[in-house]
């Protein structure tokens, strides 16, 4: 890399220190009266700060972002999964483990009797989604809080899956 | 006899309570400032009953998990001077106080109170010594945990602050020459005249570069952030590497009360101390002739606030400067100190006996 000489000015060090301080400073005093405004309630717009009380307060996602999985239903409430085994397929982390049973309805071949995604494997890359012939996986809940005091904790069933 | 006894004893705990309410709400401005700062918020959940008060409680959170913690001595530790080191350093940082005037004289049912605890003839030698004897703290901290790193940072601690140490000292002397006085409160009511009939003759007026480099010795005293190589909190850990509980959180507290001292020794020495310009015993007199008559209490009031006041302001300066420059490297430190600023200093005081020989 190529360096640049430093100039008088820059190497005294003290005009760089008050430019330092001029810029942390406006910003202090900028940001204090936004907040000072959104506490008597003038500015509600323009916040002093970037931060997002998590808790009640929550990030937008991008309507593309991979959270937790969900299994889409038909109209009477039973999986549109066909048990096809397309996503258990091309899932790379081997996350999903699905037991396929025979659907009552003639027009429909399978269904699936159990239909597991370990979440403590999965790598949410999404290819599941993408495999589905049917469209019964999504990865639109923005549910991210998946946390468990066990591994066990951390498979999740269909019952889970479907709501 | 009585009453002296009791009109010391309430200054001292005037001023006692003072500084350690203050360097403890230091702790949450450095908090808060830091994070407006940078767009943040800050801590802001501790709340009592669901009253969160901007955060403020967390500077109680903090005592009560300080003083819950374990009170750990490792085993090869020098015991005594272990455990004596934090209150040695807790201590002189404090000290320094009892020489620094927050107030004029006042005269409270017939009786003239200084509002200084002590009214030193030689003030100023006193705070070098107790600022001085502050090292020992940091190097016996360092030294009787018995551990290298400990070890290390209280030689680049004693090291640092003898460096700036004899810069403090240089840069006072000019204030000292042209005041002509070491007692501090001498020095503020010196600062009560005006230069050309209209401009207050404070320090800083007179000794401009004298201030800017008292108080970069002063920040690197302090041993915090631009200087702050005896502690490195993000990585290296200084002398205090082996302490916990409330014997580590006086150390951190001695950082904020010496925060507090170098920001009240700038408002005594450079800033006019308790001087509020053109305020005079019996009121307002500006320099276009126009005077506003007010009440010896009223006076004494807005001395003591505005003292308040600047001491405040450069506590937020200080936090200011903390928070926005980047550490020094430890060469980079020793060669300020000693080829820049100390040279700068003398230069300084050779100026100023100079323009004050030429002047008489």
């Amino acid at each position: 890399m190529e360096r640049r000489e430093l100039t008088f000015v820059e190497r005294f060090y003290l005009v760089e220190v008050f430019k330092g301080l001029w810029l942390t400073g406006r910003h202090f005093f900028l940001n204090l009266s936004k907040h000072v405004k959104t506490q008597l309630g003038l500015h509600t717009l323009e916040k002093g700060a970037v931060t997002f009380q998590y808790p009640e307060e929550r990030r937008p996602f991008s309507p593309r972002y991979r959270s937790r999985h969900r299994l889409t239903q038909r109209e009477d409430g039973s999986p549109r999964c066909v048990a096809c085994m397309m996503c258990e397929t091309a899932c790379p982390a081997r996350c999903i483990y699905i037991v396929a049973g025979e659907h009552p309805d003639p027009n429909v071949e399978k269904y699936p009797i159990r239909f597991d995604i370990d979440l403590g494997v999965c790598i949410f890359c999404g290819f599941c989604v993408e495999a589905c012939p049917e469209d019964a996986i999504r990865m639109d809940t923005g549910i991210v809080e998946i946390a468990a005091y066990s591994r066990k904790e951390m498979i999740y069933h269909i019952e889970d899956l479907l709501q | 006899m009585l009453a002296t006894l009791v009109i010391e004893l309430t200054k001292v705990l005037v001023v006692l309570i003072g500084v350690l309410n203050l360097a403890a709400i230091l702790t949450w401005m450095e908090r808060k400032q830091s994070a407006v700062m940078q767009d943040r918020i800050g801590a802001n959940r501790a709340s009592i009953f669901g009253f969160r008060l901007f955060g403020l409680f967390q500077v109680l959170a903090d005592g009560l998990k300080m003083f819950t913690k374990e009170d750990f001595v490792p085993e090869t530790a020098h015991r005594f001077i272990h455990t004596m080191a934090p209150f040695l350093a807790a201590f002189f940082a404090l000290i320094g106080f009892a020489v620094i005037p927050f107030g004029n004289v006042v005269t409270l049912f017939g009786r003239e109170i200084n509002l200084q605890i002590i009214d030193l003839n030689v003030g100023v030698l006193f705070i070098f010594a107790a600022m001085s004897l502050g090292i020992y703290g940091v190097v016996l901290a360092g030294w009787s945990s018995n551990n290298n790193y400990a070890f290390l940072g209280g030689m680049r601690g004693s090291s640092q602050m003898f460096s700036y140490e004899i810069t403090i000292g240089a840069a006072i002397l000019g204030v000292l020459m042209i005041f002509e006085s070491m007692s501090l409160q001498d020095i503020v009511r010196g600062q009560g005249q005006l230069l050309w009939g209209f401009l207050p003759k404070w320090g800083f007026v007179v000794q401009p570069i004298g201030c800017i480099l008292f108080l970069v010795a002063g920040i690197a005293e302090t041993k915090r952030v631009p200087f702050d190589l005896p502690e490195g909190e993000s990585e290296i850990i200084g002398y205090f590497v082996e302490y916990s509980s409330m014997k580590f959180g006086l150390f951190m507290l001695t950082d904020f009360v010496e925060t507090v001292l170098i920001a009240a020794l700038v408002t005594t020495l450079f800033f006019g101390g308790w001087q509020v310009p053109y305020l005079y015993q019996n009121g307002f007199s500006f320099p276009g002739g126009m005077t506003v008559e007010i009440s010896q209490f009223w006076v004494a009031l807005f001395q003591v606030l505005s003292y308040g006041i600047k001491v405040f302001f450069f506590c937020w300066l200080l936090l200011l400067i903390r928070w926005t420059l980047p550490r020094f490297r430890y060469d980079q430190l020793m060669r300020l100190g000693w080829q820049m600023i100390f040279p700068l200093s003398i230069l300084n005081l050779l100026v100023t006996g100079a323009v004050i020989l030429l002047l008489q």
